[in-house]
Order: C-alpha cells, then sequence, then structure tokens
C-alpha cells in the first residue's frame, strides 16, 4: 500500500549487525571495558595483590600511597587499595541484585496491572504513591526498621525502582495487548496467563534490559550514599561509601580517601549508564516504524 | 497525443512534469533498487494515475519528486525529475522549499497524521503564505477563507478556529488539498488521498480535486491502488510493478485493451460489482444471531454521560456452506458485530446462537468449550501473527490449548497449510519471512485446523493487493466448498461482496438497513442508503473482468 519498503525489517540478522557496529563505538568499547575491570576486580579480589581489607594497623594511619599500599592507609591503618578492589562486590552484587529484583517484581505487576483493567487502577495509585517517597528517605527508613545489612540495603534500594519498572512494562502491555495477534490467541482458547506468557512478556524484554542497566547504576549509587550516610552495610563491610564517609573526616589531610573510591564509583555509573544509551540506541529504531 | 480538452499547453509545450530514467537505491553497499529506469511525464490539466501494487515503487517516485526521500536509507542513483523545466533532483535544499507549496504540492493518505494536532487547522494553511508570500495578517486570513470555501467547506469562520480532532476525516483531507492548493502549484502529487476514507466522502473528495485541477490548470499525479478510482478519474494511466513502469497509455487504451501481461492481470483481478449467480444456501443453520445490540457507555461511575449505540438490533442466520456479508462504511457497527459474534467483546443485549448454544451468554467453562466452533481472521497480514514464534508454533497454538498432543497437532497444521496453499515448510520459518497475502492465508489456516462450523473474515482482504486479494477470495470459495464452513464477511468493499457473498446485510450506523441475497441487494437495492452506496463506487459502469463498459441489462 502508500509506504516506503520497510529497509530494516527484523530479521535477527540485522538486527545483530547494528548490536554489533554499535559496541564497536569508542566510547562504548570504553564503558564495556570499565564494566568488565569491575567484574574481574571484584570476582578476582583476593589474587589482585590485596591483604585483607578489614585488617587494622594502627601503625600505619593515614599513610600517602607507597610501594606497600598503592592508595595509601586510612584512619584505622587498613589498605585502602585493597578496600576499593572489596568494595566493587558489595557495589556490583548490590546493583546486580537489585536490577533483577525490580525488574522480576515490576514485570509481574506491570503486567497483571496492564492487562486486567480492574487492577490497573488500584496497582497504578499504589506505585503513585510509592513513587512519591524519595527513595533515599524510604530506604533509610526501611534500614533503621530492619537493621544495616546487605539483605536490608538490597531490599531497600529495589522497593523504589519498582514503580517505574511497573510504568514501563503496564505501557508495553497496554499497547500490544490490543494487537491482533493477541485477539486472535484469546479467540482460540488460550488462557490469560498464557497470553501473557506468550505474546505479552516477549515484547517487554527489550524495554526492560534498558531499564535494568539504568537500575543498575542507579543501585550502585544509592547504595554509596546510603552507606556514606551511615544507613547502609554494616561498617566492616568495605563499600565505597563507607571509605568516602570515613574519609571525610581526613578529607584536608589525605583528599585520596574520598577521590579514589569516588573516582572507581563515577567512573563505573558512567559506564553502565552510556552502555545503557547504546543498547537503547541500537534497540529502539527496530522498535519504531520508518516514515 | 492528448485528446483531452481540459489540457492548457503553455507557452513552451512542455510538460509540467517529466520523470526521466529514476533510479532510487537503497543506501547500503549493495543495496537494491527500489525504482529502476522510470520515465512518464504529466502534463498541465492532465491527471496522470500511477497504479501499481504495494512494493511497485510508485510512492517512491512521488517522494523523490518532492525531494522527501528518507535520507539515511534511499537516494537517487541516476535520471532526472524536471518540475517546468527544472532538475529537482540536483536542487539545492533551499531551493526545494521555494518550490514545495509554490510550484508542487503533495497529499498524504493519513489527513490525521498530515496536520499539527495542537494547532488550529486555519494557522496551519495560512502557514503556506506565511513561507513563500510577503502577504499580511489579514491578508492571509482573507485568502484562507477563500481557499477554505473553495474546497466547500461549510461554515469556513469556525473552521478556521478549529483543531484537527474536531473535524472529520472528509473535512480534514480537504484542509490538506486547501493547503496544497492555496498557492496555486503546478503540480498535484495526491498519494493515495481517499483510501482511509469512506466511500461517498472518497467521491466528494475525488470530484474537489477534479473541480480545481479545472480551474487552476494543475498537473495532478494520482498514485493509488485503485483501479474503480482509476476509472473515474484518469487521463493517463502509468503501471508500476517492482520498480519498474510495466505500461504507459491512455485510459481507455489500458483498461480495454492492456498489452503488457502483468497489466492484464492486474486490470482482470479486480472484481466486478455485479453479484455472481450462485445457487441459494440450503444446509442447517450455524449460527444464529438475534438482536445483537452492543452500547458504550461514556464517563466513569459518577457522570451519566449519553449511550453509544455501536450496533443495535442486528439479526440474521448463517447457514452451512453459506457466505453472509456485512457490508457499511466506517463508524456502521460492522466490526463490532464480528467481535460480538466471536465474543472478544460482550455484547450488551442478544443471543448469538451457535447450533442451539448461546456464545453470548456463555460462562467461562462453556466459553472455551464453544470458542473453538467459530473463529476470526483479522484485517491486518501484518499484525496477526507473533512476530517472535515461528508459524508453525502460531497455528498448533490452538489445538494445544484444547489438549491435543503435539505430534499430532503439528501434522494437523502441515495438512491445513497444504488445503490453504502454502507449503509444509512454512511451519518453520518467521512471520516476517512471507508476503502479506501468504500470512493471510497462514492465518486462515490457523483459523481452519481447528474445525469451526463458522469463520469470521473481519475485512480479511481489504488490506491486499488486489491480485492477493483474488486470490485469497478463491480459496475462501475452494474452503467453503470443501469444507462446508459458513463464512461471515465484514467489508467495507461492494464488488468483494459482490464476488463472494450469497446474502448481504447493509449496516448504517449500528443498524441494519437492508439485507437479502447479493443480487437483490446490490442490483435491486430498495433502501436509499445502499443505492448511495452503490452509486459512490468508484469505476462502477465499468466491467473490469472483461475490459467493457457494464453491460446495460446488468447495471444498477
Amino acid at each position: 500500500m502508500a509506504s516506503v519498503p520497510s529497509i530494516s525489517d527484523a530479521s535477527g540478522a540485522s538486527q545483530q549487525s547494528a548490536l554489533s557496529q554499535v559496541l564497536r563505538s569508542p566510547p562504548v568499547a570504553i564503558a564495556l571495558a570499565v564494566l568488565a575491570a569491575s567484574v574481574i576486580m571484584a570476582v578476582f579480589a583476593p589474587w589482585l595483590n590485596t591483604i585483607d581489607p578489614v585488617q587494622i594497623d594502627p601503625t600505619q594511619r593515614l599513610k600517602p600511597p607507597s610501594a606497600e599500599h598503592w592508595l595509601g592507609t586510612d584512619a584505622y591503618g587498613r589498605d585502602v587499595y585493597s578496600r576499593v578492589i572489596y568494595g566493587s562486590r558489595v557495589s556490583l552484587v548490590v546493583g546486580v541484585s537489585v536490577a533483577v529484583f525490580s525488574i522480576a517484581a515490576g514485570l509481574v505487576i506491570g503486567v497483571i496491572a496492564g492487562y486486567f483493567r480492574w487492577a490497573d487502577a488500584i496497582i497504578m495509585r499504589v506505585m503513585d504513591g510509592l513513587m512519591a517517597i524519595p527513595g533515599v528517605l524510604l530506604a533509610i527508613a526501611l534500614v533503621s526498621l530492619s537493621g544495616a545489612s546487605l539483605t536490608t540495603v538490597i531490599v531497600a534500594i529495589t522497593i523504589p525502582e519498582i514503580p517505574r519498572v511497573v510504568r514501563l512494562v503496564r505501557g508495553v502491555v497496554l499497547s500490544v495487548r490490543n494487537e491482533p495477534y493477541v485477539e486472535a490467541a484469546i479467540s482460540l482458547g488460550t488462557s490469560p496467563l498464557a497470553v501473557m506468557i506468550r505474546h505479552l512478556v516477549p515484547n517487554t524484554v527489550a524495554p526492560l534490559i534498558v531499564q535494568g542497566t539504568y537500575i543498575f547504576a542507579s543501585a550502585i549509587l544509592t547504595e554509596a550514599i546510603l552507606s556514606f550516610l551511615g544507613a547502609g552495610v554494616p561498617p566492616e563491610i568495605s563499600s565505597w561509601g563507607n571509605i568516602m564517609a570515613e574519609g571525610r573526616s581526613f578529607f584536608q589531610l589525605i583528599p585520596g580517601l574520598v577521590l579514589y573510591p569516588g573516582a572507581v564509583l563515577s567512573l563505573l555509573v558512567l559506564s553502565v549508564n552510556v552502555l545503557g544509551d547504546a543498547l537503547r540506541d541500537s534497540l529502539d529504531p527496530r522498535m519504531s516504524r520508518r516514515l | 497525443m492528448t485528446a483531452n480538452t481540459n489540457v492548457h499547453e503553455d507557452d513552451t509545450g512542455r510538460p509540467v512534469l517529466a520523470v526521466e530514467g529514476l533510479t532510487v537505491r537503497v543506501r547500503a553497499p549493495g543495496g537494491r533498487a527500489v525504482v529502476e529506469g522510470v520515465s512518464f511525464d504529466v502534463r498541465a490539466g492532465e491527471t496522470v494515475c500511477v497504479v501499481g501494487e504495494s512494493g511497485s515503487g510508485k510512492s517512491v517516485t512521488s517522494l523523490a519528486t518532492m525531494g522527501l526521500l528518507p535520507r539515511d536509507s534511499l537516494v537517487v542513483e541516476a535520471g532526472s525529475i524536471r518540475v517546468d523545466g527544472e532538475d529537482v533532483v540536483r536542487a539545492t535544499p533551499a531551493r526545494l522549499r521555494q518550490l514545495r507549496g509554490a510550484k508542487m504540492a503533495m497529499v498524504f493518505q493519513e489527513p490525521m497524521t498530515a496536520l499539527n494536532p495542537v494547532q488550529k487547522v486555519g494557522r496551519q494553511v495560512a502557514e503556506v503564505l506565511r513561507l513563500h508570500t510577503r502577504l499580511g495578517a489579514a491578508e492571509r486570513r482573507r485568502r484562507v477563507l477563500e481557499m477554505l470555501e473553495s474546497v466547500h467547506l461549510p461554515d469556513v469562520e469556525r473552521i478556521y478556529e478549529s483543531y484537527p480532532h474536531q473535524l472529520s476525516g472528509g473535512q480534514r483531507q480537504r484542509i490538506v488539498i486547501a493547503m496544497a492548493l492555496i498557492l496555486r502549484p503546478r503540480l498535484l502529487i495526491a498519494d493515495e488521498p481517499t483510501t482511509a476514507l469512506d466511500v461517498s466522502t472518497q467521491k466528494q473528495i475525488l470530484m474537489l480535486i477534479r473541480e480545481l485541477q479545472a480551474k487552476q490548470g494543475t498537473a495532478v499525479v494520482f498514485i493509488t491502488h485503485d483501479f474503480g478510482v482509476v476509472a473515474d478519474i484518469a487521463d493517463r494511466i502509468v503501471v508500476m510493478n517492482q520498480g519498474k513502469v510495466v505500461e504507459t497509455g491512455m485510459r481507455q487504451a489500458i483498461l480495454q485493451n492492456p498489452s503488457d501481461a502483468y497489466t492484464r492481470m492486474l486490470v482482470s483481478s479486480v472484481p466486478s460489482l455485479v453479484p455472481h449467480q450462485r445457487p441459494a444456501p440450503d444446509g442447517d443453520a450455524v449460527l444464529d444471531v438475534q438482536a445483537l445490540g452492543k452500547v458504550y457507555r461514556r464517563g466513569g461511575w459518577l457522570e451519566r454521560a449519553p449511550e453509544v449505540a455501536a450496533a443495535q438490533d442486528v439479526t440474521f442466520r448463517l447457514r452451512r456452506g453459506e457466505i453472509v456479508g456485512i457490508v457499511g462504511e466506517s463508524g456502521s457497527g460492522k466490526s463490532t458485530v464480528a467481535r460480538c459474534v466471536v465474543r472478544l467483546i460482550d455484547p450488551s443485549s442478544g443471543n448469538v446462537c451457535l447450533q442451539g448454544e448461546d456464545i453470548a451468554a456463555a460462562g467461562r467453562a462453556q466459553l472455551a468449550r464453544l470458542r473453538r466452533r467459530i473463529q476470526i481472521v483479522f484485517q491486518d497480514p501484518y499484525r496477526s501473527l507473533n512476530p517472535r514464534r515461528r508459524v508453525g508454533e502460531s497455528i498448533i497454538e490452538g489445538l494445544l490449548n484444547y489438549g491435543m498432543p503435539r505430534e499430532q497437532a503439528l501434522r494437523k497444521a502441515a495438512h491445513t497449510l497444504q488445503l490453504v496453499g502454502m507449503p509444509a515448510d512454512a511451519m518453520q520459518r518467521y512471520p516476517h519471512q512471507f508476503s502479506g497475502g501468504q500470512r493471510q492465508r497462514i492465518c486462515i489456516a490457523r483459523a481452519l485446523v481447528m474445525e469451526p462450523d463458522v469463520l469470521v473474515a473481519d475485512e480479511a482482504v481489504s488490506a491486499l493487493d488486489v491480485s492477493v486479494q483474488a486470490q485469497v477470495l478463491d480459496l475462501l470459495e475452494q474452503v467453503r466448498r470443501r469444507v462446508g464452513i459458513g463464512v461471515l464477511f465484514i467489508t467495507h468493499d461492494l464488488r468483494v461482496a459482490a464476488q463472494i457473498c450469497d446474502t448481504i446485510l447493509v449496516m448504517q450506523r449500528g443498524r441494519v438497513v437492508e439485507s437479502g441475497t447479493a443480487a437483490q441487494v446490490l442490483a435491486h437495492p430498495r433502501e436509499p442508503y445502499t443505492r448511495s452506496l452503490i452509486e459512490a463506487a468508484p469505476g462502477r459502469h465499468w466491467d473490469f473482468q472483461h475490459f467493457r463498459p457494464v453491460a446495460q441489462d446488468a447495471a444498477a
């Protein structure tokens, strides 16, 4: 009919080649390298010339970088380099966990909200309420209620992230559920659950992957903020936020205590955001129609 | 060469539009040619219809003329397009901006997306004047009102201050035409401008374009796939197929005596408005619809908004082996009826009985059982199949729902695919690997594999090219004969209804206005609405299948 022939149809081959083209661009390649380096840091921490990050050595307090302590020592004589390396574990674990759980929860709630009219109003008002509460405050409240631990921190960061995922999923479901192929499935006797899993959820995968990377970055940052404020992981666990919090008092003396973990944190968050943008750009044009 | 008395020869006797050897390629290494070696010209006051099926390159040619090709995917590789002697392919963007609106203008298919939804329409038409002339605001307004009157819009002061969503489709298209013609361009390109409109509105718009063309001496390029429209308005015809011009000639020559085989095939695929003679169906009733109604109530729980009856008091019976057609314009309620019958929408009143059992009032368990007896095929073949699942999976989904073992379901699906003329290995492929016509066959197979008593076809051929449409209609006819299924066929196209329906119901604004056998309704309509529908059908005096005017005794 009267439309320009679609040059880019959604065949797997053209999609992959666009993705690999995007992945080869310099900013994205650097971002991938940084992310890979963080993962290596976290996984191989004991073998990267680190010592026990919680080992105190009062004789070596607040020393500048040296051959023995590559990034110097903190107020308790702990090796900053080792703490930063081990800190990546907390950040990555929190980031991945929050991303996975918030997407899983958001997917289920969002599909139900999008598919069942009666559930939609109730669920979305609850989500609106959740979104109205500042995330960090909610996290602080939850942590102060149940005490500081890694699990609590993960739950506390996950909950404020869920409403955005629900909105995203609900939007996709609303737009897809009126497609003829979904109506065809219904008229073939497919149960609502099967319709949701077979026909609706696959459409959410691409936007959720993109959203997942953003949640990952945001969670890492939020965990650092919480730890900085003293409402995050307990002080015996090395977290970049913890290190920065303790280093704050000595900033004039040894700025590295704040700057080194801060730099690594910023670099990781920036890289994940760049990756998310690249993924979104490579997946989105395939969604929208040309002309 | 031209016998049309409307043609105005300009001083140099050259055509307003001269396309020569135009080749447009996909902008990628080894990109294929979307348009190849296309040449034709158009003179002042003449209407040239460019016809072709999807993928023929007709829209790309017109976009290339306006300089509107999507820059990052298509590029003009060779040839020239001269508008009044000036080559627009080699024009600078600034020069193209000067030309557009003033020398050449375009009208698109979808009037809603051609107008800015957040600006009043008067202002949008005035924008053309603002960009190309130095008139003051008052003078611009006066000219716009004058133009709105010449496109026969009622109450022009009110329309000037309206937003696009406050106007009907036909009114919006008139606004778009006003915008296109206000500067009296030499060339007007109309790309399927009436395809999205009702048949009666279409007739008015075509007459309007004709009238303005006669007044201003514009050269009109009319792109369409509808041969009825071509028969009514063309002076000359250019037939395109897969990017090449297959044949050009005067209207009479092409319609009466086409020399190319493709053109012959294309013209003869257009169904006739005269219904076939067929024996009256006499099987037992498989579908019995009584007083079906669907009412929509706007507003929430607190507000008592007026009700809209999308369908009201619809009654008909479908026998085994019969094809009942429901014909109507958009908003007539025919799609609502189809969806209520299949219980995709819950009817507000009435019964829909499938061999005694009422699907409209069925509870969940009964509904699950009844659903397999009535299946539906939708209009858009490109959205009717889940793009992420293989065709075989889509076809057997229904069978698996009812507990058939997978092996058996796959065998049945393969058998049904052959019934609809598709190879069995199609089951392993994905929908995007098939054309529109093939996808529609797959959808029909998906419906038939359930062995239903009733098949509902909701505008199932409306989105298909005319030659593919002919094949799918043939297929339905074959299936009907072999399987003895009853078909409820929803369409807005009287020709299609004439070709395959035994009984026709005409709907207007939710009510059945007339019903009877196809021969009765189409050849001897009783109701004025039916008569106006038939009279508005484009090209109704031409018998395409036999390349001659309709024989007098069969004319309405």
